[in-house]
């Protein structure tokens, strides 16, 4: 024996190496062995709620356009399709969703679901308010308060160029004589320094 | 070690009291000698919160499970990474990053701030000091990350699924050290208002640091749309969700006091705008604290519902009350050194820039609060989602989008017909040539076209002044175009920093438009089952079900489910979403099954798969199949945003290093014999 370690002894390296890999890497996946049939999972409960298969039907894009201006009642802040589509825990958007099955097959129009939504759960079943009444206030206000805040900008301003021009040319604007060729010369070197 | 954390939390409240005390009076009594002792207790302040935030962590690491946030957000089996991410993933935990980020703030502003200033800096430990105090009296009376359970339970409940996810590691930090920086601007400004120091030099100090807030908050939201749209699955990325709007309004009124500063520097103007800005920016980053732990509004976002929101409500009174007497008292001291002259002005089109950042701020914080107010006024609660914020702010960002191309078209002071006829030809022409490739090619939708015919002209006017800017050295150095190129952004990283940033915005404003054209369709899958979903870019898309496949990894049980994809007949590979069943380290469940996204990035169009389970325990799987035109670009206009203001805010660069120098008076020309007038 010559002291040195076999090719297999592990150093402090080596562990230091398997240290950093606990930290970095990723964790291993190790894979569990199917059950049963060939088609079947070997964990169903770890899917989450069973589904059922989905009807073509039931996705039609105007299904789709109606559950879009639904609300989601599940506190997701989503509408109906994108919360049926995604949270697979919530018990309410499916619901909806057989709701508005339920009232289309009985012939309504699209406005007539909504409708008959916002006469079921109150006008909080829409992702948006209507716009009238009270709500005219949430639509409109802000484009109001922007143009009248422009407006009175505009009309601030022109006031006091006008008491400015009144009062005649600025001490602080000494005249300078220049050519045509030179002021463009001037534009030229401003537009270079200028930001 | 909870001990020495509790401990440490109280000995920073009350060196923290000691500091405003001490900041204040000694000023007023003035004694300048007491100002090195205020900026120790600021940095005594920082040592305590970093010995308390040691103490969490080491509760974290060794998973003293007696700790209930510990607990109540960790486990044993949680990976590493997540478990340094869960001292600020719960409420109390991230109070306690709050303070310690923003007592690390007060002691760089005072370390790094030049002497020039130094009259200021008693005023601005002693504010830093009075929020560091209230954060910290958050944590000392109403949630404590250091409370004790009465039992010990053997493992802890675990991080929320949707918490595990890298973006959360980055995110949330990114968007607190925005929403904390925000406070140094702040204390400065409140210092020039207190010391009565308000010519421009209080802004020269505080520019930079309302740059660091901007670039943290812009990265911290642009990481939070890609954590959205990676990990809750709902196939976008924002949403006007409160807590998003939260975090975009001090965004909106700090991008607005950075064009605004601009006249401040130039011309002694706004100078009450510049100040009322900065205080409401703060504000609304208390705001959005308020919204985010209050459970006032409801939010997928938001931290579980607690006491704590009712400290930040007083707080943002007492904090609006105070800043808003202060300057109203200062009010004669802030008269423009001059007036507006021109509505043709960059002046002109900066000040209504700032309008409109501040009518979307305002249009946004409106949105949010509406159904609060519709419920106080007619007793019925009402919805606001994305088709009202979209149909009130989607003309809005489209003027403003227009104003980023004018703004640096026009001249300082007053624009002559030949200077905007010159400045306008190539600008518009990229419009107008971007509007009828569009028509030809057969887009129909109003704002997709009025946004993309806009970006061509903001990108004509960007790409104009690049041009002009390379060309003047070219002729005055001879460089060639790569080192013209490179000096120009050198010598003045301020002007073309500002570029980069305008050509990030509108590559969002091109991304945002994209997903008018998205295409999402639900279906149920057998293996050897495919769907088809035709692509805005003509593409036909087939998937086809693979199967599921379950494993376990290190805390939690796996069921992916594959499909194959082909494009346009041609094999793309396999696309694979998740179920994930998060377990503790005794096996048992922790939460409900959650849904891992399966996406395929490209330039033009991203893949989008969402598991939603299986029929019968079966590998017969229920999808829902997206697919989102340029939402990659989303993510590179946020880079470019990024890099853009990095250039802004990099040290030196010619002539634009800030520094105090009187306000230009402006001066006027005239023309011999020709009897007008050209000014800049």
């Amino acid at each position: 024996m010559t002291g040195q370690p076999g090719p297999s002894a592990p150093g402090r390296r080596d562990f230091l190496r398997a240290g950093l890999a606990l930290v970095i890497l990723p964790p291993v996946q190790d894979s569990l062995s199917g059950r049963g049939d060939l088609g079947t999972v070997r964990d169903p409960s770890a899917l989450g709620r069973p589904l059922t298969p989905t009807d073509p039907a039931e996705n039609a894009a105007e299904i789709q356009a109606i559950e879009l201006k639904l609300a989601c009642n599940c506190g997701c802040t989503l509408d109906v399709f994108t919360c049926r589509t995604t949270d697979f825990s919530c018990t309410y958007s499916p619901r909806l969703h057989r709701e508005v099955l339920a009232l289309r097959n009985q012939g309504l129009s699209a406005q007539q679901v909504l409708d008959a939504f916002v006469s079921r759960y109150g006008e909080k079943a829409l992702m948006a308010p209507k716009p009238k009444g009270f709500n005219l206030a949430g639509y409109l206000l802000p484009g109001v308060a922007i143009t009248t805040a422009g407006a009175a900008l505009t009309w601030l301003i022109s006031r006091r160029r006008a008491v400015a021009a009144a009062a005649g040319p600025s001490a602080a604007a000494p005249e300078v004589q220049a050519s045509d060729e030179e002021l463009a010369r001037l534009q030229r070197a401003l537009d270079e320094v200028d930001d | 070690m909870t001990l020495l954390g509790q401990f440490a939390l109280w000995a920073a409240f009350l060196i923290a009291l000691w500091c405003i005390v001490i900041a204040f009076s000694g000023r007023w009594q003035g004694r300048p000698e007491l100002a090195a002792t205020v900026t120790r207790s600021v940095y005594v302040i920082f040592g305590c919160l970093v010995v308390a935030s040691l103490a969490l962590w080491k509760g974290l690491i060794t998973h003293d499970f007696n700790i209930e946030y510990v607990a109540a957000y960790t486990s044993r089996n949680l990976p590493p990474y997540y478990i340094v991410s869960a001292f600020w993933a719960g409420q109390k935990g991230s109070l306690l990053f709050w303070a310690v980020v923003l007592s690390l703030f007060a002691s760089l502003a005072q370390l790094l701030t030049p002497r020039r200033n130094a009259d200021l800096m008693p005023y601005v430990a002693g504010v830093t000091s009075a929020v560091a105090a209230f954060f910290v009296s958050v944590m000392l009376f109403g949630a404590s990350p250091f409370e004790r359970l009465g039992y010990t339970p053997a493992d802890g409940r675990g991080l929320n699924p949707q918490l595990q996810n890298v973006g959360m590691v980055i995110h949330p930090p990114m968007l607190y050290l925005g929403y904390i920086s925000i406070t140094i601007p702040f204390a400065f400004a409140i210092a020039a208002l207190l010391s009565r120091r308000l010519d421009t030099g209080w802004i020269h100090a505080i520019r930079k640091w309302t740059l660091v807030s901007w670039l943290f908050l812009s990265i911290g939201i642009t990481l939070g749309m890609w954590w959205a749209y990676v990990e809750l699955g709902w196939g976008g990325y924002w949403a006007w969700d409160p807590v998003e709007n939260a975090s975009f309004l001090p965004w909106l009124t700090m991008t607005a006091f950075l064009h605004s500063v601009m006249i401040q520097e130039k011309r002694g103007m706004l100078k009450r705008w510049n100040l009322g800005l900065i205080v409401g920016t703060f504000l609304l980053s208390i705001f959005g604290t308020f919204i985010t732990r209050s459970g006032v509004i409801a939010s997928v976002h938001s931290f579980t519902q607690s006491n704590v929101g009712y400290f930040f409500l007083a707080f943002l009174v007492v904090a609006a009350v105070l800043s808003f007497t202060l300057l109203y008292t200062r009010w004669p001291l802030l008269e423009a050194d001059v007036q507006l002259e021109s509505m043709l002005s960059r002046e002109a089109a900066f000040l209504f820039n700032n309008l409109l950042l501040v009518g979307i701020a305002f249009s946004v914080l409106w949105g949010t609060l509406f159904p609060i107010l519709s419920e106080a006024v007619r007793g019925s609660k009402i919805t606001v989602g994305p088709p009202f914020f979209n149909r009130v702010n989607v003309p809005l960002g489209l003027l403003l989008l227009a104003l980023t191309g004018i703004g640096p078209l026009i001249a300082w002071r007053k624009a002559s017909t030949a200077n905007l006829r010159r400045q306008f030809v190539a600008p518009l022409t990229a419009g107008v040539a971007t509007l009828v490739v569009l028509l030809a090619a057969g887009v129909r939708d109003l704002y997709p076209v009025m946004t993309f015919t806009l970006a061509g002209f903001v990108a004509g006017t960007v790409l104009q002044e690049f041009y002009r800017g390379i060309r003047a050295r070219r002729r005055m150095h001879g460089e060639s175009v790569p080192v013209a190129f490179l000096r120009l952004i050198e010598r003045n990283r301020r002007r073309y920093g500002g570029y980069i940033v305008h050509v990030g915005v509108l590559i969002y404003f091109v991304a945002f438009a994209g997903m008018a054209f998205k295409v999402e369709r639900e279906a149920t899958l057998k293996p050897g089952e495919s769907v088809e979903l035709r692509s805005p870019f003509g593409h036909t898309y087939t998937f086809t079900q693979v199967g599921i496949s379950q494993y376990e990894a290190l805390n939690r049980v796996v069921s992916a489910a594959t499909v194959q994809v082909s494009v346009d007949g041609k094999p793309a590979g396999l696309l694979t979403s998740e179920k994930r069943q998060h377990v503790d380290s005794f096996k048992r469940p922790t939460f409900e099954p959650s849904t891992e996204v399966g996406i395929r990035s490209g330039l033009r169009e991203d893949l989008y798969l969402v598991f939603a389970g299986a029929v019968g325990g079966t590998e017969e799987a229920v999808y829902r199949f997206n697919i989102n035109p340029l939402v990659w670009w989303v993510w590179f206009g946020g880079f470019v945003l990024a890099f853009g203001g990095i250039v802004t805010m990099w040290p030196g660069g010619g002539p634009t290093i800030a520094r105090a120098r009187p306000v230009q008076g402006g001066y006027g020309v005239s023309l011999v014999g020709a009897g007008k007038e050209a000014e800049r």
